[in-house]
């Protein structure tokens, strides 16, 4: 029980459901390539496992310190391209690999640092304005430098031996699967997202994180008690950017691609602030929740809405407003709902109470 | 004793988490100046600010003229004839003299006798007419702050500080100014730290003491005691001039 | 918008950055330039000058607004599309009362939809920053959608009137005829909001309002309802640009609105936040750089926005004209 104390830092989920639904998703990540049934589902699964760790990393500048940043795919695309590109020019090797991470994660400090300063001397909606235009700027960039980039459709690149489908452990299949570097890739990025996790989680219950609500209830009163919230902000946001580009280099191993549209666009934005507000804001559970039932929706739940689509194919604007291509319709509903009646999104609904 | 132009019985403010004012207890007697006194931080500019509704009382109740306000809109209070100095003046900078006062006259043209009665009181007021509030020195600000106050004929003129970090020379006007405003029957509440301003203009004062009021009475009998000045104010009203 | 004694600093630089380009490029290119630049800077005016007046008054910043312009757009077109004979003639005066048409629907509609989107979307969350940019994030995608589904989520090819269409030539020089249009409207709308805020009660209203709100209630004014018709109007202006930049494009999609709102946000901020005329010279400045840039150097042009940007907060930090707040 001590250790397990430690491992969450303490943040226990209180409440059954939840530890049920929490354990339910981490042994289906941990099974999935063996249980999964094609590629697409256990792309599914990296994909939580990527988005997990982006939103987690962004709940805790929105919900923890209560700043809006739109800059956070822009430190995902850093560390997807850094990783991505250093493969494709310099080769598919671990150096690469560790290289192009490096790289990635000071830049995204710089940056981070750099947009925390400008917080000190700017209002939140002067901020968010900020960070949106420097990230759509950023996008633009990486799809207008193509010799560098790849352009429009990004780059594809090849991984180092190790993590390639050909690379056979072992000869025989294991539960239907072969032990192969897919399997070892999936493996890394599933250690790698419930580690970062766990790290976040361990941030957030620190006196530094519970600091930074403080300074999201009340600023003023933080600064009279002594507390540099610049300071702590700028920390916040560079944890924050630190742990996106990290997802994003896990999700360029994963792809073996990167490009402006999976990881740059202001799409990704939108999920990334659809699960965090409908998983529950300052919950870091809600980001595991969220992500987990956002992707399998996304994935799943729009085929469900083209069988009743076409169902309703007498009520054409009915079957127009169910279609699956506007499933953004009815997130985007449930977002206006969470962010009024459910501030503190599912999770907070299971938990029953504010912390 | 004269009905009481403006009463608050019991109100406390809350800002956020801080309990500001608890419990005030204050009568405005009609016509006549009230000082209301006290250290910084007394919650003296949080009772203005509750009269005008700017901040709600959570707690309480304000009477003006026998009517409850407590739950009107700060518009409504204006309305009701409660006009309001800020300590922060507010002029609107980017606006010229001009249409500060305009904006102080509401719907109804500007009474030309009322506007030479202004400028009769405050002779800047002419002299920078169309020129931005910003760019006059605080003195000038302060002036047609009040005068904007008071474009209107007003029940009740609620000023926080008016003499702060003013020269003497303006002071001096602000105090025949006052004088004047008093004579024509405004009932003013006066917040004010410059106790020698005070002393010579208030009929009735008021002394409060984290986020209450201590003292209430007559400015005479206060200025006469020495002792109890010493012990509200921490110091005496000689020692300011 | 009163400039304090008539502070002409950033027109000047509008018209140096014009003239140093002068020498870099024919006087055609020069001429075609400039004309693209003041018309995309008109139509973006028009776009953001709702936007700076509802953030300077009212404190909100509507993420919503680029859906309010595809919204305007479509709006229009609904208009044009049944006069098309109209718009088909070679007529002016068919064509422009066709457009005008157009730009009387495409502002009631958005009117309107800006005063639902106030009383259903933005009122809850009066005050509340953060929400506020969520909630009106969520509005923007679900209206967004909306048009989706009513309209489907193809582009939709507009016709240009066809009195606008082609340029006027004179020698080796041609001004595009939709340019010149988009220019004169831009400068009407640009005169009129001058006038409204500097001569009238409400202009005085306003901008006193964004100096400091609770003043004015203080003086016993009901902003309140001040908040709801700034707030229509700049939505009304929204659906105007939309229109415009539709015609422009001669193509809509839900998403045109959301497109441009970065540019939108970026000219606010350059032309300080509840300023008119700070956001008129933000936004030609932004476009004549945007369309030099794109001339001179388009691999830089990209990120001429934030570099314009930036380089106007170095010079004043609270944007060109910056209005005194409380």
């Amino acid at each position: 029980m001590g250790a397990l104390r430690a491992l969450l830092s303490g943040d226990f989920p209180r409440s059954r459901v939840l530890a049920a639904l929490l354990l339910a998703v981490l042994a289906a990540l941990a099974v999935a390539p063996f249980a999964a049934s094609g590629a697409r589902a256990l792309n599914a699964a990296a994909t939580i496992c990527v988005f997990i760790v982006l939103a987690a990393s962004y709940d805790l500048l929105l919900g923890y310190t209560g700043i809006v940043s739109f800059a956070h795919t822009m430190f995902y695309g850093i560390g997807a391209y850094g990783v991505g590109l250093a493969l494709a020019y310099i080769g598919p090797t671990w150096w690469a690999v560790f290289s192009g991470l490096a790289t990635s994660l000071v830049v995204a400090l710089a940056l981070a640092f750099a947009i925390g300063l400008i917080s000190l001397r700017v209002r939140a909606l002067f901020f968010a304005m900020i960070t949106l235009a420097f990230a759509s700027v950023f996008g633009v960039l990486a799809s207008q430098l193509s010799d560098f980039t790849g352009g429009e459709d990004g780059r594809n690149f090849q991984v180092p031996e190790l993590l390639r489908p050909s690379h056979r452990f072992l000869d025989a299949d294991v539960f239907g699967r072969s032990v192969d570097g897919r399997l070892l890739t999936y493996y890394l990025v599933f250690a790698a997202a419930v580690a970062l996790f766990l790290v976040l989680l361990r941030i957030v219950n620190s006196p530094f994180g519970r600091v930074l609500q403080s300074i999201r209830e009340n600023e003023f009163r933080a600064e009279a008690l002594g507390y540099r919230t610049v300071a702590y902000r700028t920390l916040a946001n560079c944890i924050a950017a630190l742990a996106a580009t990290m997802a994003g280099a896990l999700m360029a191993l994963w792809l073996r691609y990167v490009g402006p549209k999976t990881v740059l666009s202001f799409d990704v934005m939108t999920d990334i602030l659809l699960i965090v507000v409908i998983g529950g804001m300052g919950r870091m559970y809600g980001a595991v929740i969220g992500a987990a039932l956002f992707v399998l929706a996304q994935n799943y739940l729009q085929a469900g809405m083209s069988g009743v689509s076409e169902a309703l194919s007498g009520f054409p604007w009915l079957a127009r407003a169910l279609h699956p291509d506007r499933w953004m319709l009815w997130m985007g509903l449930l977002f206006i709902a969470c962010v009024y009646y459910f501030p503190s999104g599912i999770v907070g609904r299971m938990r029953g109470r504010e912390p | 004793m004269p009905e009481a132009l403006l009463e608050l019985s019991g109100v406390h403010t809350h800002i956020g988490k801080y309990h500001i004012l608890h419990g005030v207890d204050l009568a405005v007697p009609a016509s006549g100046m009230t000082a209301l006194l006290g250290r910084n931080g007394a919650g003296k500019t949080t009772t203005l600010r509750t009269v005008m509704g700017l901040w709600k009382a959570s707690g309480g109740r304000v009477r003006f003229d026998g009517r409850d306000i407590g739950a009107l809109a700060t518009a409504d209070i204006a309305r009701a004839g409660i006009a309001y100095v800020p300590e922060t003046m507010d002029v609107f900078a980017g606006l010229t003299v001009r249409e500060n006062l305009l904006l102080g006259a509401r719907e109804s043209r500007m009474d030309p006798a009322r506007l030479d009665w202004l400028v009769g009181l405050f002779p800047a007021l002419e002299k920078f007419w169309n020129f931005p509030a910003g760019k006059l020195s605080g003195g000038q600000k302060q002036m047609v702050a009040i005068a904007r106050a008071i474009v209107l004929p007003r029940r009740l003129l609620l000023v926080d500080e008016p003499t702060k970090g003013l020269a003497p020379a303006i002071v001096q006007n602000l105090l025949a100014a006052f004088r004047e405003l008093k004579s024509a029957g405004t009932t003013i509440l006066l917040v004010e730290q410059n106790l020698a301003f005070v002393r010579t203009l208030a009929d009735h004062v008021a002394v409060m003491d984290d986020g209450r009021v201590v003292h209430e009475g007559s400015m005479r009998d206060l200025a006469a005691d020495a002792a109890l000045q010493s012990r509200l104010l921490g110091l005496a009203l000689e020692a300011h001039s | 918008m009163r400039t304090p004694a008539a502070d002409l600093a950033p027109a000047i630089v509008v018209l140096a950055v014009a003239a140093a380009v002068l020498p870099f490029v024919s006087f055609p290119a020069w001429v075609t330039l400039t004309a693209a630049g003041l018309a995309m800077g008109m139509m973006i005016f028009i776009m953001a000058s709702g936007l700076t007046l509802v953030f300077g008054l009212m404190d909100v910043l509507n993420f919503g607004h680029g859906a309010l312009v595809s919204v305007g757009a479509y709006a229009a077109m609904l208009v044009l599309a049944p006069v098309a004979a109209w718009t088909g003639a070679d007529s002016l005066v068919l064509n422009l009362s066709a457009i005008a048409l157009a730009a009387l629907a495409a502002m009631l509609v958005t009117g309107a939809a800006g005063l639902v989107f106030e009383r259903t979307i933005v009122r809850p969350v009066y005050g509340q920053h953060l929400r506020q940019i969520l909630v009106t994030l969520g509005g923007a995608i679900v209206i967004e959608q909306l048009l989706d589904v009513v309209f489907g989520p193809d582009a939709i090819p507009v016709a240009m009137p066809e009195a606008l269409r082609g340029s006027l030539v004179a020698g080796e020089i041609a001004v595009e005829k939709y340019r010149l249009f988009a220019v004169a409207l831009g400068l009407a709308v640009f005169a009129a909001m001058f006038l409204v805020l500097d001569r009238t009660r409400l202009g005085l209203l306003i901008r006193a309002g964004v100096e400091n709100g609770p003043m004015v209630e203080a003086l016993g004014y009901r902003i309140r309802r001040l908040f709801i018709g700034v707030f229509v109007a700049g939505s009304a202006l929204a659906g105007l640009g939309g229109m415009l930049w539709g015609m422009y494009r001669e193509m809509l999609t839900p998403s045109m609105g959301g497109e441009v709102l970065v540019t939108v946000f970026i000219v606010i901020i350059i032309g300080g936040l509840g300023s008119v005329g700070g956001c008129f010279i933000g936004a030609l400045l932004t476009a004549l750089v945007a369309n030099y840039a794109g001339f001179l150097a388009p691999k830089l042009a990209l990120a001429s926005n934030i570099v314009v940007m930036v380089a106007v907060l170095l010079w004043r930090p609270a944007g060109l004209y910056p209005v005194a707040r409380r």
